[in-house]
Order: structure tokens, then C-alpha cells, then sequence
């Protein structure tokens, strides 16, 4: 949460708009308000910035997959994605670095009626991280992940993260990235998940949809979005403000469903392929448990749905 | 208080080593779920609630490490369940984190950590009780937990369900701090009938959606808890926050959340202090001792009043927080303390704390790898009366 040197990591709450009363009382409700805590409005992220974009998408998301908003809980890490978890009106998690899958996990085996959505970023997701992920894939856990990918850690102050394209100046790369990044489909695709996307924040719609998709598709299920960050990533690369990127996402952007996952990873310029890649069934965690204690166990085994203490 | 599901106690007389009895105490004390990753001298315990659960209704699952482990816990209590883990030095160490996540989140929920040598790898089949003092401070911030310390298979079955219900009456993470030979050591264990355990029940708020504050104390400090998917809408953050849940990064946040996370245990420490003792009236030396060094010691007790000094001995069962009050008391009835333990030197310090100078303190350190020999508790024992 400290901020890197020389770089405001949180801007801080934002004035808050003029706009005069009347102006309000006359303007439609915004159909996705009743999903955020306006109460905790303004929110921390930046001009510019895709977090919002992606929240936008998902609440649209819940409405048009009719979901019973009662039963969605959202679990984050830390980071700026980290925050999605404190601005939606549901059940929702804020949990420790690195560890909302594990959360995830815990909070579905308890209660599988749950739609259990973990959003958070790629830094959280992907490095501190990294093994929860590629182990609830594994397991094809039926839970959803959104994972916000901005190529630097936004929070801190624009540090070089596990997706930063080599060549990209960060501040703890201050003479260019040469770590290669990951290629995270292709990483999702290898360990184990039914359901693998990519959009950015340019494609509203198609994140929507995507969105959608994996609310009514059971098991592990991954979409990763590509943001923004212009305060940090733009600025220190001189790819100008969030417009700009969006720019750049509707040049570059090439849409190929079905790509295969090895052929996707990003660079610093290049296009951006995206598209839904992975699309298909395995059998889920719960299922799977399920079965095997029912074959081995017989009449002895206690199925219970939701392990609620009284 | 309600009494136990008769569904998961194994009612009847067993003989079964320490962590087994542990793991049977945590199943009848309604724990239905339990995450956890293999680490001697521990691993008995899952795997004999992955053995168990699934004829009585719960959820065992092998994460990938500790900190998997540690949080898939808190995970499973905000839907609902009563969860625990398991673990040993090195993995407890991993965990710290999800501790201090558990205390300032409130969590109820359980951590085994069945004692061995270290620092890190260090004696992995070998005994200790060098994580006293890990238990309490190892995480970041100021907190407080809640530490109980079993000395027979019997207490690890006893224990363990106190360490549960504790859990839930203070929405705090407790500690149940084993060794590897209370773990180990195989006796007789008498699981009562489930209507005689009682079992505290979730603090489960009854306000509807609306008027309900997640974060909201009661007298007694602590909030009442809602699950996932009631309807609540409710926020759940390890940043410091306001009643209603929110992060509230003031100072005046910060003070009022974690002087009350520390206050609902401190105020109740008359009430948590829990130890037994054997001659301490009239005693010149008493022997503050818990776990497996206790048993050890009792036969140090008894051959020093063989030898006629008058020595008592007081074994702690909940160790934190400490009962600095009463060790006060007794430190100006009596000459010294003598404080044997597998370490270095951990829990004296809180004696020490205790006695105040009213009583002298004296340490009878092992590093651990076995327990002592009754003889070096003696000989600071007979040191002292001199």
C-alpha cells in the first residue's frame, strides 16, 4: 500500500463532481448502481484507468445472466483490482496478497451453491500467486476468475510484474523489462481450465459476454482482460493517457477464437489476440470428490450440500 | 450451550495417540471442514479427518501449501462451516499471515500446530515448544489470540473442543499448541456422549439485512457474523475498517479497531485463565511448566519433596493470554519459580513479567529433540532452596 518513490501509487479520492442537484433528480438510474456500494463512492483508481471498465461489464454481466445476486460473493487479493471486492453490493472478500483463490477455494467447498467470483490482478493472480492458481485450475474448482492484467503493480507504484513485456520500463525495471512474461492463457490452458478468454477493456461487449459465459459454465474458468493503467504503465512507457490505449487495443486487437493459447502471449506493441480460446468440459472438483467417496464409501458416505454450523 | 452432533463423536473408550484424539475432538466439535498440507510431526491429523469426514458430513482438501491452507480455513467459516488446519514449525511460519488476516477479519477458527526443533527445518520427528512465543506475536500488528496447551492424548480431545468453542465466543483464531510427543504418545482417550459436550454455537446475528453491521461489536466486544450468501451484501477486508466493514485508513479507525481486537481478550483473561496445580499452597518453589515438559516435571516435584522442599507445581493450560495475575499472586507466597520448557527460554519471560521481582525466575532451558530428564528440573529446583 506505500507508494513508489516519485510516483503517486494511490492518487486519493478524487473532488467529488459538480454536478447540480437537479441534474440528478432528473437522470435515469444508472442500471448498474444498485451492484456498487455508492456509499463508497469515489472510488481509488485512476483517470483513465480499465478497473472501472471491467466492474461496468461485470455488473452488466450479473443482470443479463439473470443471477441471483444473493448467492455471487467476490473474492480479491491485493492490488488495485484488489479494491473490486469494496465497491460491489455483494458478499465480498478482501483478502490477503496473493491468496483470494485459496480463499475461493475454502468459501465454494463450504458452500458450493455460491457463484464464487475471484477478481483480482496479475500481479496478485500470477506471482504471489502463481501456485494457487495454477492449482485450482487443476482441480477444475468451479470458481470464476477475472483477472485484471495491467502489466505493472498499480498499488505500489508501477513495479515490474510477471505479464510487464520485455523492453517495458517499470520502476524497478528502469532500464527496460528483460524478464519474459508469462503468457497467461496459455498458462490457464496447460493447467487445466474448462474455460480460457481474453478482452480488453476496449471490448465492453465482448466482455460482457464472456462474462456471462463463464457465470453459466461450471468449473475453473479464466478471462483475462487487458487494462490501462495510464498513471504508471502508459506514462513510463509514453504510451500517452487511457485513450490512447484504447486506441491501440482497437488497432491491435485481433479477434481468434479457438487461437491456440501458445500463440497469444502479448508484447510490448504488437497485437493483442483475443478472442474465447478454450471452450470445453471436464469434469469439476466437487463432482469428481463426490464420486470417488460414493463409489469407496458407499451408504457410509455423508453428502452434505452446505457445511453451515449451527 | 447446545451439545454436540452425535454424528461425529466417536463416544467410547480408545486408546489413541495424542493427534488422533486431537482430530476427534475437533470433529465432535462441529470443525466440518479442514485444509491442510503434510508436515511431520502433524500430518496424523488430516489424514485421519480425511478419513473420517466424509462419513460425517464435511470437506477435507490437500492445498498446495501453508498459506493455501491457513486462509481456505477463513474461506469456509464465512460460508458457514466451523474449519481448522494443521501444521508443524516450518508450515506455521508460512501461516502467520492468515493468522493476523483471521484476527483482524474475526474469524473463528482453529490452528493445530503439533511442536517440533527448529529454527526451520530442525527436527522434524523430534519434540519442541520453541513456537510459544510465535503463537502469539508471529504475525504483524498488534493482536491478541488465544493459545491452549494439551499435556495427553485425553486433553488434545478435551482441548480441542474448548479451542473451537473459545474460537466462536471471541471471533479470534486459537492456537492449540501441541508437541510431538503429546502428538505422538498413545493412552487412553474417553469420548464422552455428545450430550455431554457442549459446543458454542456460531454468534450469528439475528438483524435483518439493513440494520445488521458486520463489524458492530456487542458488551462483550464481539460481533455477531452473518455468511456468504444470506443476503447481507456484506465486506469482509484485512484493511483497517468501520463498523459497516469498509476500509477506513484513519487514525481513528486504526485506534478504535485494534484496541478492541485486543481488548475482547484481555478483558475475559480472568475468565480464559485456565491451569491446574498440585501443592502450590504453602509451596517456597513452584514450577510453572505446560505440554509434555509438565508430565516431566511433576516427577521433579516429587522427588524434590522426597527430599523435603516444599514445591508446587503449576501447569499451564491456556497459555495465552497469560494469567499474569494470578502468577502475580502466588510469585508473593513463594521464593521462586522454576520454569523448565523446550526452548531457549520463551514462556519464562512472561513468568518473569508476572513475578515482578516478588519471586526469583529461574529458566531450565532444552533445545529440544527429546524433554528433560527429570534431574536438571530437580537440581534448579534444589538450587533455588538452597
Amino acid at each position: 500500500m506505500n507508494g513508489g518513490v516519485g510516483d503517486p501509487a494511490e492518487l486519493g479520492p478524487r473532488p467529488e463532481a459538480e454536478i447540480p442537484p437537479e441534474a440528478c433528480e432528473c437522470a435515469p438510474e444508472n442500471p448498474v448502481e444498485q451492484f456498487l456500494r455508492t456509499d463508497r463512492m469515489p472510488h481509488i483508481w485512476c483517470p483513465g484507468c480499465g478497473i472501472g471498465t471491467t466492474v461496468n461489464s461485470f455488473a452488466r454481466a450479473l443482470l443479463e445472466a439473470k443471477v441471483d445476486l444473493d448467492r455471487v460473493a467476490v473474492v480479491s487479493g491485493i492490488g488495485c483490482t484488489g479494491r473490486v471486492a469494496g465497491y460491489v453490493r455483494l458478499d465480498s472478500f478482501h483478502t490477503t496478497h496473493g491468496r483470494a483463490i485459496p480463499f475461493a477455494t475454502g468459501l465454494k467447498l463450504a458452500n458450493p451453491n455460491l457463484l464464487v467470483v475471484v477478481y483480482s490482478g496479475d500481479g496478485d493472480l500470477f506471482a504471489i500467486g502463481g501456485n494457487h492458481i495454477i492449482h485450482a485450475a487443476r482441480r477444475n474448482l468451479d470458481i470464476k476468475v477475472i483477472c485484471v492484467n495491467n502489466f505493472v503493480y498499480g498499488m505500489t507504484g508501477g513495479q515490474v510484474a510477471p505479464t510487464t513485456p520485455v523492453g517495458a520500463t517499470t520502476t524497478t525495471t528502469p532500464y527496460g523489462c528483460f524478464e519474459p512474461a508469462f503468457n497467461l492463457p496459455a498458462l490457464m490452458d496447460a493447467a487445466g481450465a474448462v474455460y480460457v478468454a481474453r478482452w480488453t477493456s476496449y471490448h465492453v461487449r465482448q466482455l460482457t459476454r464472456a462474462m456471462v459465459d463463464i457465470f453459466r459454465k461450471k468449473g475453473f474458468c479464466f478471462i483475462e482482460v487487458i487494462t490501462p493503467c495510464p498513471t504508471l504503465y502508459q506514462r513510463k512507457n509514453r504510451m500517452g493517457e487511457g485513450l490512447d490505449a484504447m486506441k491501440y487495443y482497437k488497432e491491435k486487437s485481433k479477434v481468434r477464437h479457438g487461437a491456440p493459447t501458445s500463440e497469444v502471449a502479448l508484447t510490448l506493441d504488437g497485437d493483442i489476440i483475443v478472442g474465447k480460446f478454450v471452450d470445453r468440459e471436464r469434469p469439476e472438483y466437487m463432482e469428481l470428490m463426490r464420486s470417488q467417496l460414493a463409489a469407496q464409501l458407499g451408504d457410509r458416505y455423508v453428502e452434505v450440500e452446505h457445511l453451515v454450523c449451527s | 450451550m447446545p451439545h454436540a452432533d452425535p454424528k461425529g463423536v466417536l463416544t467410547g473408550v480408545h486408546f489413541m495417540d495424542g493427534d488422533h484424539a486431537a482430530c476427534e475432538g475437533a470433529i465432535a466439535a462441529g470443525a466440518r471442514f479442514a485444509a491442510g498440507y503434510p508436515i511431520t510431526p502433524s500430518t496424523e491429523i488430516v489424514e485421519r479427518f480425511a478419513a473420517r469426514i466424509p462419513t460425517v458430513g464435511g470437506v477435507f482438501i490437500q492445498m498446495e501449501d501453508e498459506l493455501a491452507a491457513s486462509i481456505a480455513i477463513a474461506g469456509a467459516v464465512w460460508a458457514g462451516a466451523k474449519a481448522f488446519t494443521v501444521t508443524s514449525g516450518p508450515g506455521f511460519s508460512l501461516m502467520m499471515e492468515h493468522i493476523g488476516f483471521a484476527a483482524m477479519t474475526e474469524t473463528p477458527c482453529v490452528f493445530i500446530n503439533v511442536q517440533r526443533g527448529g529454527p526451520s527445518t530442525g527436527l522434524p520427528t523430534l519434540p519442541a515448544q520453541a513456537d510459544m512465543m510465535q503463537a502469539r506475536w508471529g504475525s504483524h500488528g498488534d493482536y491478541e489470540i488465544i493459545a491452549l496447551c494439551p499435556n495427553s492424548p485425553q486433553e488434545c480431545f478435551d482441548l480441542a473442543i474448548r479451542a473451537f468453542n473459545l474460537a466462536e465466543e471471541f471471533r479470534v483464531p486459537v492456537m492449540f499448541m501441541m508437541d510431538e510427543v503429546v502428538g505422538h504418545m498413545t493412552e487412553k482417550v474417553v469420548i464422552p456422549p455428545a450430550e455431554q459436550i457442549q459446543i458454542y454455537p456460531r454468534r450469528h446475528t439475528r438483524l435483518p439485512p439493513g440494520e445488521y453491521k458486520p463489524f458492530e461489536p456487542g458488551p462483550d466486544l464481539v460481533p455477531d457474523m452473518v455468511h456468504a450468501g444470506e443476503g447481507y451484501r456484506f465486506h469482509v477486508t484485512g484493511l483497517t475498517h468501520d463498523e459497516r466493514g469498509y476500509p477506513s485508513m484513519t487514525v481513528a479507525a486504526q485506534d478504535r479497531l485494534v484496541k478492541r481486537l485486543k481488548a475482547k481478550i484481555t478483558r475475559a483473561a480472568d475468565r480464559l485463565a485456565c491451569y491446574e496445580t498440585d501443592g502450590v499452597e504453602g509451596a517456597d518453589v513452584v514450577v510453572v511448566c505446560y505440554g509434555i515438559t509438565s508430565r516431566v516435571a511433576l516427577r521433579a516435584v516429587h522427588l524434590a519433596r522426597e527430599r523435603g522442599v516444599k514445591v508446587g507445581w503449576l501447569r499451564l493450560i491456556t497459555v495465552w493470554p497469560f494469567p499474569t495475575k494470578q502468577l502475580r499472586a502466588l510469585a508473593r507466597q513463594i521464593k521462586a519459580f522454576v520454569v523448565p520448557e523446550l526452548n531457549l527460554g520463551q514462556m519464562v519471560l512472561e513468568v518473569e513479567r508476572a513475578a515482578a521481582g516478588q519471586a526469583e525466575t529461574i529458566s531450565v532451558p532444552h533445545a529440544g529433540g527429546g524433554v528433560h530428564d527429570p534431574e536438571q528440573i530437580l537440581d534448579a529446583i534444589m538450587e533455588v532452596v538452597r
